[in-house]
């Protein structure tokens, strides 16, 4: 009963936030983003804030983070970032166009020529602007299916916004950093929005930081939508620290012959819930998700996928690996939907988790629901600690035993980054794992905030 | 340069070897030679410092210092080399990373400088001819699906990049047909210097043809209850195993 009373508490505070705000929210932000709050938010009242009951939510107690009083966002301040920090995660010789979005508001760093027709912008403005080219805003990430969607379209102010129109290829990637600094605990919403359109091609990193070493939570939602014979790849690189809550939810909807992969690379954070959904929707559409995580102290990470196979003659593929050390716990919740038509899908998920301690643990659940007759799908999950024969075989040739440990690391991993495209991406990835498993990264780079609170 | 005396060795409780006597010198080849279960595998990893087996009396000397103190690591530095009887697969850890490491590994040990990339690779080419190792299996990860002969092949080939002190084969030959079990004897012989000696666990005298041992000691329910030249494989050979266990009823 006390549970009870909690949850309606907690989910009673953000109603009467989202009252006292919502003057502010509907007088400041554009028509088309306006038109989806009121019913968000009903959305978001009647499914609260998720708890373990809520079997998507089984594995991640959400409701800690949700506790603290958070300060809001949701008008943009004036706000001077250290250039310096920004660029501190830009990745050597990946030449990228430059962004960052700062607690949840867009900021222009160095856009280098991008192509003609090419859109990389504000949402906020994009949306006042431009509303004609977010006519499906709204139209994948769902208010009804999830609490944490129905939260963040009802707070909805800016994020970033990606538009490569028909045929057009985006020879750079586009880089976002997202930055969390305030001087209070704060509660930060992002959305973003990307439109690929049919025949082009983009590629998008994004990178998570926190500044300072305050209570934060992000709940950012992103809509992909990628036309016929298009070509995405989404990078993500989590990199926060142990107060920080990172909600990052993901859909992405692919047209027929298109590609679209994602990597997520949880290197740090200390609760980081990824929500990411595709939906297949025209023939031989062709996804991968590629995730890996490293985990360590009472860190938790948990990444929940579903690939909805609308189509015929599309193929998925999802690979994720989790790194736990110390008290560190995970999981992984996979589902893969192959409607009653789709037929000749190819479906593949594994999920491999290699647990560093006795006190780490990991859950992991695939869920197939396949209501067509020819289809091809499989699923696999392991759980297990350091092979070690291969460590005694490393040291009996002279490698000292953390190092050998390193190198297993290395190599449970490898398999993730070894499937990253962009080659310079790949290496500093690779160095960026190699640092975490040594126990050296705290931000991407050797940066003030050692967070190891 | 080795000497093995009165050593019990445990596994989860089960004595192996009870009480082993064993004086190798500088130069020395000796085959250990027993049936199944006798404890020839658990005498080649205890030398080579696996941990689950547990030493419950003895001592083990090499090159005047307490062996059994020492973490495998070091040991490997210290020109201990085991050539395992099923090494491992090790997906995802490249060859060229894993031999580089452990050569550098043993160099810095000695004082010398480590090698860069282009001498190693130079040094790799030269050792891989000397076993006839094809030149693909070190673009792969460690061991990952080499057929059983060709990891034989790779243990020698990782022996003649170390030149080892004391070389210990831990049944090397099971597995090989005969031309890799020339390939792999000519390896072995190949380092055979006056400085080096090598423990040669085998069932079978078939490799003894090849590498010629100065000793043949034969394990028997985790004692060596017979010590002779060459000519006692030769005489195992012919009267088989049933001579041994007949003679210590």
């Amino acid at each position: 009963m006390s549970v009870l009373v909690e949850k309606a508490d907690l989910t009673l505070k953000y109603t009467a936030h989202y009252n006292e705000v919502k003057k502010v929210l509907f007088e400041e932000s554009s028509e088309i983003l306006n038109a989806h709050r009121n019913k968000a938010f009903q959305n978001f009242v009647l499914q609260g804030i998720p708890t373990r009951k809520n079997e998507n939510y089984k594995y991640t107690n959400l409701q800690p983070s949700f506790t603290p009083d958070f300060q809001f966002i949701h008008q943009k301040k004036n706000q001077e970032t250290d250039r310096e920090e920004v660029f501190r995660c830009d990745v050597p010789d990946l030449s990228t166009n430059l962004a960052y979005v700062l607690n949840g508001w867009f900021e222009k760093e160095e856009i280098r020529n991008l192509p003609e027709g090419v859109i990389f912008d504000s949402l906020d403005k994009i949306s006042k602007e431009r509303p004609e080219l977010l006519d499906n805003y709204g139209s994948i990430a769902l208010t009804d299916d999830d609490p944490l969607v129905a939260l963040n379209t009802a707070f909805a102010r800016d994020g970033f916004f990606l538009y490569v129109p028909k045929n057009v290829v985006l020879e750079k990637p586009v880089q976002i950093i997202n930055l969390l600094k305030n001087d209070a605990n704060t509660f930060s919403t992002q959305r973003n929005f990307i439109k690929v359109e049919s025949g082009a091609r983009a590629q998008i990193l994004l990178c998570d930081h926190t500044l300072n070493l305050n209570q934060y939570l992000s709940n950012s939602v992103t809509e992909i939508f990628v036309g016929d014979n298009a070509e995405l790849e989404f990078y993500t690189l989590q990199n926060q620290h142990n107060q920080a809550t990172n909600l990052n939810s993901v859909f992405i909807k692919q047209g027929r012959d298109s590609r679209a992969t994602t990597h997520t690379a949880s290197l740090h954070g200390g609760m980081v819930r990824n929500n990411l959904k595709f939906i297949l929707d025209g023939e031989n559409a062709e996804s991968h998700l590629f995730g890996m995580a490293f985990m360590d102290k009472k860190q938790h990470v948990d990444n929940f996928t579903q690939v909805i196979h609308d189509k015929p003659n599309c193929m998925s593929n999802q690979l994720y690996k989790n790194v736990l050390d110390e008290k560190s716990t995970g999981a992984f919740s996979g589902r893969i939907h192959v409607v009653r038509d789709a037929q000749k899908t190819n479906a593949f998920q594994r999920n491999n988790n290699l647990l560093l301690t006795d006190e780490a643990t990991m859950q992991t659940k695939p869920q197939l629901i396949i209501d067509a007759d020819d289809v091809k799908c499989s699923h696999g999950a392991t759980v297990g600690q350091i092979d070690e024969e291969a460590l005694f075989y490393l040291r009996a040739r002279g490698i000292d035993e953390d190092k050998a440990r390193l190198m297993m690391m290395n190599a449970f991993t490898h398999e993730v980054v070894n499937e990253i495209k962009l080659e310079p991406l790949r290496d500093r990835i690779d160095e960026l794992v190699d640092k975490r498993l040594k126990g050296e990264l705290a931000h991407c780079h050797d940066c003030a905030y050692q967070c190891d609170c | 340069m080795l000497s093995i005396k009165n050593l019990y060795v445990s596994v989860e409780g089960m004595e192996i070897l009870k009480g082993i006597n064993l004086e190798v010198k500088p130069g020395e080849v000796h085959a250990i030679m027993g049936p199944n279960g006798s404890g020839k595998s658990t005498l080649a990893n205890v030398l080579a410092g696996k941990e689950e087996y547990e030493v419950t009396a003895g001592e083990v000397i090499y090159q005047n210092e307490d062996l059994l103190e020492k973490s495998p690591e070091v040991r490997a530095k210290e020109g201990v080399f085991l050539s395992f009887q099923y090494p491992v697969e090790i997906p995802g850890v490249p060859m060229v990373n894993f031999l580089k490491s452990a050569v550098n590994e043993h160099r810095k040990h000695k004082g010398e400088k480590e090698l860069t990339a282009g001498e190693f690779l130079k040094l790799m080419r030269e050792k891989m001819d000397m076993v006839d190792m094809h030149p693909n299996l070190t673009n792969r990860s460690v061991n990952e699906g080499f057929s059983g002969g060709e990891k034989k092949k790779n243990e020698i080939f990782q022996m003649a990049l170390l030149e080892p002190k004391l070389a210990i084969l831990d049944e090397t030959d099971s597995g090989l047909d005969i031309d890799a079990l020339k390939t792999v004897a000519h390896g072995v012989n190949a380092l055979r210097s006056p400085e080096r000696a090598a423990i040669v666990v085998t069932h079978y005298q078939r490799l003894l043809d090849y590498i010629v041992p100065d000793f043949v000691h034969i394990l028997y329910k985790g004692k060596i209850v017979k010590t002779a030249g060459k000519e006692l494989a030769l005489e195992l050979e012919e009267k088989g195993y049933d001579w041994i266990k007949s003679e210590n009823l």
